[in-house]
């Protein structure tokens, strides 16, 4: 038998002050990242902002400067520019809603085909969304969000009790959060794609959590003398190596994606491996801590 | 006890098998099976997604006030035409706010009100009467132009020849278009979007005024020159362009043209719409039909303005302008002007799809190219394997034999899924596939459970097979669970999401269902084979 850890009795509830710190401070910035997006101050991915994005590939690696020198010249402003110099891959977004579409991608691949005449740029993807849409999307987003929370803490205050779903709930929207705050942290696009993995997230953590908590449940019941507390944590002590192997697990999956998935995964991939790093954290650290320091009354024995 | 588990070892068996009959399609292999096996098997398998495949998703809004417009005003020359016809002199306007009648008096009242009951009057004061639209028939003007609207995309995008479209409402004025595949997305749009509108007018060449208004302008001037020539056209006419080409230079110039604001005709008239070439010159042009009543009334105008110039105009934007001969009747008439042979296709696709009833706007427009596509299932498939053969490595590395019985499990898991997937015909995209390798991961998170309850088991000092019994039970609720509260993201993400978001929701919420199958099924089953057989004295885990 191969072990990590093996009979660890690791003082978690004791160390619950010290977690709420560290939660805090990321919830503040989560909060600070969703306050950023709703004024669209943060570095909104089209389908938020609506704009247009043209990927164009390259023969030759083009450096940056050269497109950037050929769009100002070509009259476009307002433009970033991404690349992959790997492949030869150039992402150029405007973000301006127009009210008619179909303007700048056309401008932008006419510009780029007459000026790298013996380096011809082959499209990749255009996508062009009017601020209409944009804005729908941000609805729609934040309401899936919202609907999905709504149905966990539903869901776990049904099979516990409702405190348990209290914790699980919080637990996971702490994780949504912080992956959000680190995301607008590092400048990194918010888009459709990072909804998804938020929300794959919250589906991890909640896993996570749920494990945890159906030890505690059982170990209640079999250990009606001990205190809470004591409960608590040999429960997560317990159920720590299962908590670490699935992560690992997870991870191993999450880093093959972010290494070899592709352009399209990478901010995705990434995305999951914060997650499930912070998803075992809050599982251990946030969720039952606020369970035990929801209201004061004696647990049920459900 | 050992019938039993036979019986499950018979149900992996046929699942797995239909599993990979299901998904044989989606592989290159398929097209190396005998021809009866492609006849009588599946075919189908899975569906990529437009970001996997190429092609143009597109959104379009119906902008169906324009339509209850055009019908306010429509109602409103009814109106004057019944209104005269009972000898009532009265003034109807129709403006923005909608249709003035004047003077209010309860004779003009009565007559609109018993020809349109539809009209509601919301104001009688200063003399005139302003009716409008009732709010009831507003809405149905707008829901029944976003079907008329949709109605008419399907027929031009079956002319046009994309295979499998699909086109479908999104809400009461949004149009939803995918695409797959289609190489040449402007002309794509723009055949999709054409209103359309085919009217034909007279042009007033006996107006002073238009021999002062210059042959033509140069594009991007005409604004100019509507601005400059406005005040001194009369009410009744107004400046249009043809676009015209010359052949050698290939420079476009706009032709300018001072024409009645009266329509004649429209294009609802028309029966067919067909391209034909002039042997003379070698040119594509569109020659249409109509039906009876068309080609009557076609006679009629002919008959009635010989020598006058007919201008056929199309969207507002005139194409041709003959001068009429003779009259026309038999109901044919041809449409010319510098097409190139693609022009003239896609201008007979749109008059025999018929005009939209409203213009449409496009909301959202994504083209993907399709390689693109192709270096995105590589790299999806490339990261997969890699993933899986981590996983799989891992759990042999730490669980021992029963990690291979895992492994076993995680392998059942994604040949069920892909099974699935293409048994249900989903469409898989680049979300997708990302969940399809997440579901890898978190595949063996029921058996780590088990593995771990089972290890807690045998500590505590029982027997293998009292340890995999009771490491089942116990894990069984949890896992549950687990898998219920994945599920509700699954849901909330395919209720939310479109396009690739719902294609990683139909992974992800495949994946933990038959999950759950193989956790409590797959794998358990293996162990009773194993511990049925014999004795079990160490569990290799």
């Amino acid at each position: 038998m191969i072990e990590l850890i093996r009979n660890t009795k690791i003082d978690f509830m004791g160390k619950r002050f010290y977690a709420f710190g560290l939660t805090g401070v990321i919830s503040i910035l989560g909060l600070i990242a969703v306050i950023q997006v709703a004024r669209g101050t943060a570095n909104l991915g089209i389908d938020f902002a609506g704009g247009t994005a043209v990927q164009v590939k390259f023969e030759k690696n083009v450096p940056l400067h050269d497109i950037r020198i050929a769009l100002d010249e070509g009259g476009l402003s307002d433009f970033d520019l991404q690349d992959l110099p790997t492949e030869n891959k150039i992402l150029i977004r405007v973000k301006k809603g127009e009210e008619t579409l179909g303007g700048f991608s056309e401008k932008i691949i006419s510009i780029l085909s007459q000026r790298f005449l013996n380096n011809k740029p082959v499209v990749d993807s255009t996508t062009e969304i009017g601020p209409k849409v944009g804005a729908k999307l941000r609805k729609d987003a934040l309401l899936a969000t919202i609907v999905a929370i709504i149905g966990i803490l539903i869901y776990v205050g049904w099979r516990f009790q409702f405190r348990f779903g209290v914790g699980a709930t919080i637990a996971t929207f702490h994780d949504v959060l912080a992956v959000l705050g680190l995301f607008y942290i590092m400048g990194r696009e918010i888009n459709l794609i990072l909804v998804s993995a938020l929300l794959t997230i919250a589906g991890y953590s909640l896993t996570d959590t749920v494990v945890v908590f159906d030890r505690i449940r059982e170990n209640l019941k079999l250990r009606q003398r001990e205190s809470v507390e004591v409960v608590m944590n040999s429960s997560i002590n317990e159920v720590l190596s299962r908590t670490i192997i699935t992560s690992t697990t997870v991870l191993l999956t999450s880093i093959a994606l972010f290494f070899f998935g592709g352009e399209v995964l990478h901010d995705f991939s990434l995305a999951m491996i914060m997650g499930v790093i912070i998803g075992t954290y809050s599982s251990i650290f946030v969720a039952s801590p606020i369970v035990l320091i929801w209201g004061k009354r004696p647990f049920a024995k459900k | 006890m050992k019938k039993n588990v036979r019986w499950r070892f018979i149900l992996i068996g046929i699942t797995a098998l239909l599993s990979i009959i299901f998904f044989l399609p989606s592989t290159p292999v398929f097209q190396s099976m005998p021809e009866w096996w492609k006849k009588n098997m599946p075919n189908k398998g899975i569906t990529l997604g437009l970001d996997l495949q190429g092609g143009l998703h597109l959104v379009f809004e119906v902008e169906g006030e324009k339509a209850v417009d055009v019908t306010a005003e429509r109602i409103a020359a009814s109106l004057k035409e019944i209104l005269e016809k009972k000898g009532l002199k009265a003034e109807v306007k129709k403006d923005a706010l909608g249709i003035t009648i004047s003077p209010a008096n309860n004779e003009i009242k009565k007559a609109v009100e018993d020809n349109y009951p539809i009209l509601t009057l919301i104001d009688s004061g200063g003399g005139r009467f302003l009716y409008r639209l009732s709010d009831k028939e507003i809405n149905r003007i707008k829901d029944s132009s976003a079907d008329q609207a949709l109605e008419t995309i399907r027929n031009r995008i079956d002319q046009f020849g994309v295979s499998e479209p699909t086109i479908h409402r999104q809400s009461t004025n949004e149009i939803v278009v995918q695409l797959p595949g289609v190489k040449e997305p402007k002309r794509a749009i723009e055949v999709i979007g054409k209103t359309a509108l085919l009217e034909f007018k007279l042009l007033d060449d006996e107006n002073p005024i238009a021999a002062q208004l210059p042959a033509s302008v140069l594009p991007g001037d005409e604004e100019k020159l509507i601005r400059e020539f406005g005040p001194k056209i009369p009410i009744e006419d107004e400046i249009l362009f043809e676009r015209v080409v010359n052949k050698e230079t290939g420079r476009v110039t706009k032709r300018v043209y001072l024409v009645k604001k009266q329509t004649l005709m429209t294009g609802d008239l028309l029966t067919e719409a067909r391209v034909n070439i002039d042997t003379r010159f070698n040119e594509p042009y569109v020659s249409i039909s109509f039906n009876p009543a068309g080609a009557k009334l076609f006679e009629q105008i002919t008959a009635a303005n010989i020598k006058k110039r007919l201008a056929i105009i199309l969207d507002g934007n005139v194409y041709s302008a003959p001068v009429i001969q003779d009259r026309i009747s038999g109901g044919n008439a041809q449409i010319t002007g510098t097409f190139s042979m693609d022009e003239a296709k896609d201008l007979a696709i749109v008059l025999r799809a018929g005009a939209l009833p409203a213009p449409m706007k496009i909301l959202q427009n994504v083209t993907v190219g399709p390689s693109l596509g192709r270096d995105s299932i590589d790299a999806g498939v490339k990261a997969g394997i890699i993933g899986a053969i981590l996983v799989i490595a891992f759990m042999i590395f730490y669980y021992k034999l029963s990690g291979l019985i895992a492994d076993f499990a995680l392998v059942l898991n994604i040949l069920l899924l892909l099974g699935a997937m293409a048994s249900l015909n989903a469409t898989l995209t680049m979300p997708g596939i990302a969940g399809v390798i997440l579901a890898i991961g978190m595949a063996v998170d029921s058996n780590v459970l088990m593995f771990e309850r089972m290890r807690e088991e045998i500590r505590a000092g029982k027997t293998p097979r009292a340890a995999v019994d009771s490491g089942y039970d116990k894990a069984f609720l949890t896992i549950v669970d687990s898998h219920v509260t994945t599920l509700i993201t699954a849901a909330v993400l395919f209720q939310f999401g479109t396009g690739p978001i719902k294609g990683f929701a139909v992974t992800l919420g495949l994946g933990v269902a038959i999950n759950l199958f193989t956790a409590l099924i797959g794998t358990k089953t293996v162990f009773d084979l194993i511990n049925s057989r014999r004795e079990v004295k160490k569990l290799s885990i």
